[in-house]
This record gives C-alpha cells, sequence and structure tokens, in this order.
C-alpha cells in the first residue's frame, strides 16, 4: 500500500480534510520522543486502496518548532510516495509559501485547494487550471467541510509519476549562491538536493550541524554580502506574488465579512475580557451546574423546586437517595429538587446505568457463594475502581467538547490574545491560560489541551501546576473539613474557608511557575507571532471524532494503570500484615493503617502528625486514598469515622464525618487547614497522574512527582505554622527572601551553584 | 522610518527590514512579514499589548516587542 503524506498550514483545514479521507480506519498515537498527535488512516474511496498519514500543521520547514522538524524529518527519511499539500484559498500567499519549500524535496506533490466555496462567497475567483500550469504538479480544487473534489484529488495523487526532482522558484540575484550550494549537497549525496542547498543558505540549524556544511555555508553567505536568509523569505514571496497569485481574481470591493464583525466585538478594547468571564462561566455552569441557569434561586432559601422525596417519589436511606421505580430514577437524572445541566445529566445517565451493573455483578458474586475476600475484591476493588474513574468521564468529555468547540472556532487564539499581556509576567504565554481554567473543573482535559503550547518548558511547567487550580473532585474535601471547621470551632463562613482555599492554589500555582521559569524550567518567553484564523462554525464530524479519540484514550487508561494502582490500594486497606482479609469496615487494622501510621512523624511540621493522639493516622491514610479519586478522602473519613461512633452513618456533604474526625483526634484548625492544602496540592488522583506521564516530556514524570510532595508540603507547613504561630510568617519570608536572592544572584551569573544530577536536554 | 510597534490604530505602513534573531526573526519571516509588505495595524489587545495586524489577507498578532524589530515605510 502507497502512503502520502498530508501536509499544510494550521487551519488550512487539514483535519477536516484528513477526516474526509480515512473516516473510521484513522487512529491516533505520538510522533517518536514528543507528544504530538500522529494521525494516520487508509483512504478506501479510490481502485486502491491509499495510506494517509496526517503531518502537524505547520507555516514553514524550520527547524524551530517540534511539529515543522517532525514533518521534514518525516519527508526527507521515510519517503512517502507523494505529499498531498493542502492550501486554504481564502489565504493563498502564505499557503503558498510551505508550497514552495515543500517543492524543493524530490517528492511528488499535488496540491488540494481548499475553500473554494468561501473564496467565492467572498467573491473572488482562483483560477486553478492557471495555478497548476505555473506551479507545475497538479492543482484540484476541493471543499474539505463539503468533501467535494476529493474523488477526483484522489484519483490524480496516486496517478502521479512515482519519482519527482526538487526544483526551486528562487532565481535571479539568489541563483548563484544555490547552484553554488546544490554542488556542495549533491557532493555529499543528500537527497533533496535543492531542499538541503536552500537549508544550507538560509544558516538552518539542522544543516549546519556538519563541520564541512558550516564552513562551506559561511563561505556562501559571506561571498554574498547581504542578508541571505532574509532574501530568500523575501524572494519567495515576492515570486508568489508575482507568479502565482495573479491565478486569484480580487472582488471589485472588499466586504466586511461576519468574522471580522465578531472579531471587533469578542476582542473590544472594553468588552473583550468580560465577554471572555461569561463566556467562561457558561462553559463551566453547563458541564457541572447541578441548578441550570439558577431556576431555583440564587441561595438555599430561594429555592422552590420539590425534590423527588417532597413529591413523594423516593427516600433517602443514609447517604444514598432510594426512589420507587426506575422511572423516577431516570426522571431523576434530569430534575432532583433542580433541574441539572447536561453536564451533571450525563454524569447521572452513566452513573444510574453503572449502579444496575455494579448491583447485578453483586448478586452474581453472592450468588456464586465466593469468598469474602473475593466478593469484596470483585465489588470494592474492581468494580469500584472502575466505576470511581469512569464516572468522572461525562463531565470530561463534557467540558472538552465546549473547550473544542472554543477552539475550532478560532475565539481559543482570541483568548491568548487578549490574556497574552498578564501571563507574560509569570513567564508563560497566553496560551498557558486555557489549560489552567480547565483544571477548575478536571486536570485530565487539561493537561491533554497544554499541546496548545509549542515551548517544551512552559509546557511541562504549566502541566505541573494544573492540579493546584482546585478540581471539581477536591471540593467535597474542601466543604466537608470547612463545614467541619464552622462546626467544632465555631468560625461562621463556609465559604469564606473555601473561597480562600482557591485563592491558595491559585497563589500557589503562580508562585511555582514562576520559581519553575526561573531556576528548572528556564528559557526566554516563547515568541507569540501567530495566527489569529477566521472564525468559523466547528465542523460536527470533526468534534465527534475529537472526542472518540479522548474516549478511547481515557477508557484505555482507566482499564490499565489507573486500575492497578486501584486494586493496589484497596489490598492495602482490606488486608492485615498477616494476610487476613478484614474488609472495610475494620480499616485500623489494614496495612494501609500500620503505613499510615509509619508516615504520620512526618506530618508533624504540618500539624497532623505525632501531635495528635492516637487515631492521627487516619489523615495520613485519607491523603492515600484521596489517590484514587479525591472523593475517596471524605469517603474514607466516613468508614473510620464508624471506628470512633458505633453504627456511624455516612452523610452526603461528609460535615458529621469531618465532625467525629476532629473530635477523636484532637486536630487544630490550622491544622485541618494545612490538611485541605496538602491534599489540593499533592500528588494527584492516578488518572491525573497517568495522563501527566503521557504528556509530560521523557524523564519528567519522577521529577514531577517529587515536585508535588514538595510542594504540598511546603504549603502545609506554612499554612499550619503561620496560622498556628502568627510570628512564623516572618521566618517565611526569611526563608523566601534568602531563596529569592540565591536564585537571582544565580541566574545573573554572581555566584555558582553545583548542579544536582546531570543535566538534561 | 518607523517601527511597527509605534504604529496606531488603523496606521498602514510597509515593511523595510526585519531585525531581531534566530527563533524570532525566521518566524516572523514565516509568517510572511518580509520586505515589501503592506501590514496594517488593526487593533491593540485590551491591555495594550499584543498588537493585531493584516498583512497578505490575514490576521497576525505579535507582541510589541517583536513588532519593535520591523521596521517600516509610509505608503502614499
Amino acid at each position: 500500500m502507497r502512503t502520502f503524506a498530508l501536509a499544510g498550514n494550521p487551519n488550512s483545514g487539514k483535519t477536516t480534510l484528513f477526516n474526509a479521507l480515512t473516516g473510521s480506519t484513522a487512529h491516533v498515537g505520538n510522533w517518536p520522543g514528543v507528544t504530538v498527535d500522529k494521525r494516520e488512516g487508509v483512504y478506501k474511496g479510490g481502485r486502491e486502496h491509499v495510506n494517509i498519514v496526517d503531518l502537524p500543521g505547520i507555516y514553514s520547514l524550520s527547524p524551530y518548532t517540534p511539529e515543522e522538524v517532525i514533518a521534514r524529518n518525516f519527508i526527507l527519511n521515510e519517503h512517502p510516495d507523494g505529499i498531498i499539500n493542502i492550501v486554504d484559498a481564502t489565504n493563498l500567499e502564505r499557503n503558498l509559501y510551505l508550497t514552495t519549500q515543500l517543492l524543493e524535496m524530490d517528492v511528488p506533490v499535488i496540491i488540494a485547494l481548499n475553500m473554494m466555496d468561501a473564496v467565492g462567497k467572498a467573491g473572488d475567483k482562483i483560477d486553478a487550471a492557471a495555478l497548476e500550469s505555473r506551479i507545475g504538479v497538479p492543482v484540484v480544487p476541493i471543499s474539505a467541510l463539503k468533501e467535494t473534489g476529493i474523488k477526483e484529488l484522489m484519483q490524480r495523487a496516486v496517478n502521479m509519476p512515482s519519482t519527482r526532482r526538487g526544483t526551486t522558484v528562487l532565481g535571479g540575484r539568489l541563483a548563484q549562491p544555490i547552484r553554488q550550494a546544490e554542488e556542495f549537497c549533491r557532493q555529499q549525496e543528500l537527497s533533496s538536493p535543492v531542499f538541503h542547498a536552500l537549508k544550507l543558505i538560509e544558516g538552518d540549524e539542522l544543516e549546519l550541524e556538519g563541520r564541512e556544511a558550516k564552513a562551506e555555508a559561511e563561505k556562501i553567505r559571506a561571498s554574498f554580502g547581504d542578508d541571505l536568509d532574509a532574501a530568500v523569505a523575501d524572494e519567495r514571496y515576492k515570486y508568489i506574488s508575482a507568479n502565482f497569485s495573479t491565478a486569484k481574481v480580487k472582488a471589485a470591493k472588499p466586504v466586511q465579512s461576519k468574522s471580522d464583525r465578531a472579531d471587533r466585538v469578542l476582542t473590544h478594547k472594553i468588552w473583550g475580557i468580560p465577554i471572555f468571564i461569561v463566556i467562561l462561566f457558561f462553559v463551566f455552569h453547563l458541564t457541572f451546574s447541578e441548578n441550570l441557569f439558577y431556576l431555583n434561586g440564587f441561595t438555599e432559601s430561594q429555592a422552590w423546586m420539590p425534590t423527588m422525596e417532597d413529591l413523594g417519589y423516593g427516600q433517602t436511606l443514609g447517604d444514598s437517595e432510594i426512589y420507587s421505580n426506575f422511572g423516577i430514577a431516570l426522571a431523576a437524572c434530569f430534575y432532583d429538587g433542580a433541574v441539572f445541566s447536561p453536564g451533571v445529566i450525563l454524569t447521572n445517565l452513566l452513573n444510574l446505568v453503572l449502579n444496575y451493573i455494579t448491583y447485578g455483578i453483586g448478586l452474581g458474586v453472592e450468588a456464586a457463594g465466593a469468598a469474602d475476600w473475593a466478593a469484596s475484591l470483585v465489588n470494592d476493588g474492581i468494580v469500584g475502581g472502575i466505576t470511581a474513574v469512569l464516572g468522572f468521564l461525562p463531565q470530561i468529555l463534557t467540558l472538552f467538547l465546549f473547550f473544542s468547540i472554543l477552539e475550532d472556532t478560532g475565539y481559543m487564539a482570541r483568548v491568548a490574545f487578549i490574556l497574552d499581556r498578564i501571563f507574560r509576567r509569570f513567564g508563560l504565554s497566553g496560551r498557558a491560560f486555557m489549560p489552567m481554567i480547565m483544571g477548575f473543573g478536571c486536570s485530565l482535559p487539561a493537561m491533554i489541551n497544554t499541546r496548545t503550547l509549542a515551548d517544551e518548558k512552559e509546557r511541562t511547567a504549566t502541566i505541573r501546576v494544573i492540579p493546584f487550580f482546585s478540581c471539581g473532585a477536591k471540593l467535597p474535601i474542601l466543604t466537608a473539613i470547612a463545614g467541619g471547621i464552622c462546626g467544632v470551632f465555631g468560625f461562621s463562613n463556609v465559604d469564606v474557608i473555601t473561597y480562600s482555599m482557591y485563592l491558595l492554589g491559585i497563589i500557589t500555582a503562580i508562585v511555582s511557575v514562576i520559581v519553575m521559569r526561573s531556576t528548572t524550567m528556564r528559557g526566554e518567553v516563547p515568541p507569540f507571532i501567530m495566527e489569529l484564523p477566521a472564525y468559523h462554525v466547528p465542523g460536527f464530524k470533526n468534534l465527534m471524532l475529537h472526542l472518540w479519540d479522548k474516549t478511547k484514550h481515557f477508557v484505555k487508561k482507566a482499564f490499565t494503570i489507573i486500575f492497578a494502582s486501584t486494586v493496589l490500594i484497596w489490598f492495602l486497606q482490606s488486608f492485615t500484615w498477616n494476610w487476613t482479609f478484614i474488609g472495610s469496615d475494620s480499616m485500623q487494622t489494614s496495612i494501609l493503617a500500620s503505613i499510615g501510621q509509619l508516615i504520620q512523624p512526618l506530618f508533624t511540621p504540618l500539624g497532623f502528625g505525632s501531635q495528635l493522639n492516637e487515631y492521627g493516622w487516619v489523615f495520613a491514610v485519607a491523603a492515600i486514598t484521596g489517590l484514587i479519586a479525591k472523593e475517596n478522602v471524605i469517603a474514607t473519613f466516613s468508614v473510620l469515622a464508624a471506628m470512633f461512633v458505633a453504627g456511624f452513618e455516612g452523610t452526603e456533604d461528609g460535615v458529621a464525618e469531618a465532625v467525629v474526625m476532629i473530635q477523636n483526634t484532637g486536630i487544630t484548625w490550622p491544622a485541618l487547614i494545612s490538611f485541605i492544602m496538602f491534599n489540593m496540592t499533592t500528588i494527584p488522583c492516578f488518572a491525573a497522574c497517568a495522563t501527566a506521564k503521557a504528556e509530560l516530556p521523557k524523564g519528567k514524570f519522577g521529577w514531577t512527582i517529587l515536585f508535588w510532595l514538595v510542594t504540598s508540603y511546603i504549603v502545609g507547613a506554612i499554612c499550619y505554622t503561620v496560622l498556628s504561630w502568627w510570628w512564623t510568617l516572618f521566618i517565611w519570608l526569611a526563608v523566601a527572601a534568602a531563596a529569592v536572592t540565591l536564585i537571582v544572584l544565580k541566574n545573573r551569573g554572581v555566584i555558582k551553584l553545583p548542579r544536582i544530577g546531570k543535566k538534561r536536554a | 522610518m518607523k517601527l511597527l510597534c509605534n504604529f496606531a490604530v488603523g496606521e498602514r505602513g510597509r515593511v523595510t527590514a526585519v531585525g531581531g534573531e534566530g527563533r524570532v526573526r525566521r518566524r516572523l519571516f514565516d509568517m510572511g512579514v518580509t520586505p515589501g509588505a503592506d501590514v496594517v495595524l488593526v487593533k491593540k489587545a485590551p491591555l495594550g499589548d499584543p498588537l493585531e495586524v493584516t498583512l497578505r489577507g490575514y490576521q497576525l498578532t505579535l507582541r510589541k516587542s517583536e513588532a519593535q524589530c520591523v521596521e517600516t515605510e509610509a505608503v502614499k
């Protein structure tokens, strides 16, 4: 089967064309060594099946971004049978800039002239035949979105001669240096000598690796006198506007497009930022709200909608709701005392199904007469673990869907535009904002979303701080413990505590980014020179394929790494050291409890270590179980509360559990605050860890785990000591000042510190 | 000679030279900011930076610090 590579600018409709060509045969992987999506699929529309590789979207074949290097190496080293170069007809000049570089390689090229319909709408016309005769390779007008012209494109692609010599459009004053460089490349017996020659005279870093090449390039560049790389770019564009753009017939009067009008509002000087905040609010509201559009009032006292229980269709048993029949249970997924948002409805529906499956499996295990430990392994370990993780899926996907829509419409680029100024202060670009804010929903989509960041160091720093933006699953920890603090220590305002905790998380993130960007993740702020693509309606098919990819990815993870770690924790909390199964009700004798006791003294500076009484280990244990999913911290409280209060029934908000814990361990309120902050900033759940491992550059994951542990420990210690003894604030400030001085002095080169470990590239 | 970073909103000019070095300069070239290109400053971000310009029929955004590398002349 022959292989064709799909190349083109970002926003040129490349992904749409790829989806149209390959449909359901597509699969996503990674390019070796980097986290850039590699999509492959098979085109089956013609007589001959063709393998299609989607190269990353690029503007040029320079060596500065991983995407450009991937595309370039693939064409040069993997020798595809041809390149399908998609060209956005509405933006001919800049798109053809890449084309002129592709033409210099020894590979057959065919041009897919996309968005011809949009060109027609603007009143312009492009003569594809004229363009073809000028460029010298086939040009086929298509519409990727409407899937027209694709059959013809592929037919002509497979009928192309199997080899082609690279040619360049450049000549004139550049003819002499090009000839000289080409001769040198031919002597080196390089394939695609024309391409290499051009890169050589441009002073391309990848090309100058050999000493001979460097000397040759210097000779040529010196003899040219003028600035050679400027001349090359300049001549390319000059040639394009002189020769190819004449194929374009401009409309008599350019009309202001809808896109321009939308842009005037969305990036307005005054309204731009408020509009963005409103859009963001709606995204989160539609994903997480259990009171859609505040139909049930803004506060609890305004609530007027009856619950299913009020209507006589169900009753509360412990912390769960029992409905009269399946119909009511189904209806309760949409409405129960308030109208739910789409994200919550999907979660409820999935959980309803999962509950029935769990129940069915439970009955089956019982009927089979399995031993206690085996039943617990299946019910609590395997099924419990998988459903806990899968339960997140609907909201993750809903959040992903909204952000994909914002990305595909072109709005995300504007958000980066609006916010870049603020983020540059922290050594990041405006692009880093979106993944961070998504972190408030769930760390998983947020970490995957960092793929929009071009700079590797910026990405690493961003992925590391994403868990500090407290996700939805951490909220129960906050509300339960804050509620407990209010109940026991007589504070009156739960909201203030919760809000301060969120704020503290953000501050931790900002400080960590600044510290990382001036120490381990040091590097110049990446350039912010990017296209603002025209707004357009996103394609439904693209969105769905995109979501399907993410679902597959997530489910695969849920059933492997997350599952394995969940079963491990189940084992630790259900067995004693002498291999006796004890079940979850007497966790205090488990292996996990003794591990908790062992590490308890470590938490002394954080306030929940040795200063607590004999039951102080429960906090350490809760922190460990929280690794499965952060909700488990409070679930563990429930189990352990039964150890203090016989017949303790869990409550929905977990406040009663927290109160029992506080009263029986003698923990102070600063230590509780420290406990919240520790859980918020420490290693996130296993699902997030698995994602971080996949998204981080090689070798960075171990350091990242260490970073999370150290940061959470310091944050917890600061909270505990400063809130317990106010004067310790000055000690922390002095330490911080010393650290800042050290970093500044080192970065200025005044002092040299010995490097720990070997330097990583 | 006027630097692109000093343009007022709506101002028009033609690129005469591109300074800067390495990554920034290469990127500017690749995005079509080359001598002879006509640029219009369309707007500034709400906080005054970065800038949005139209050139070669599309919208490009760049920071003031990057626009400082771009020398222009007035067009009639």
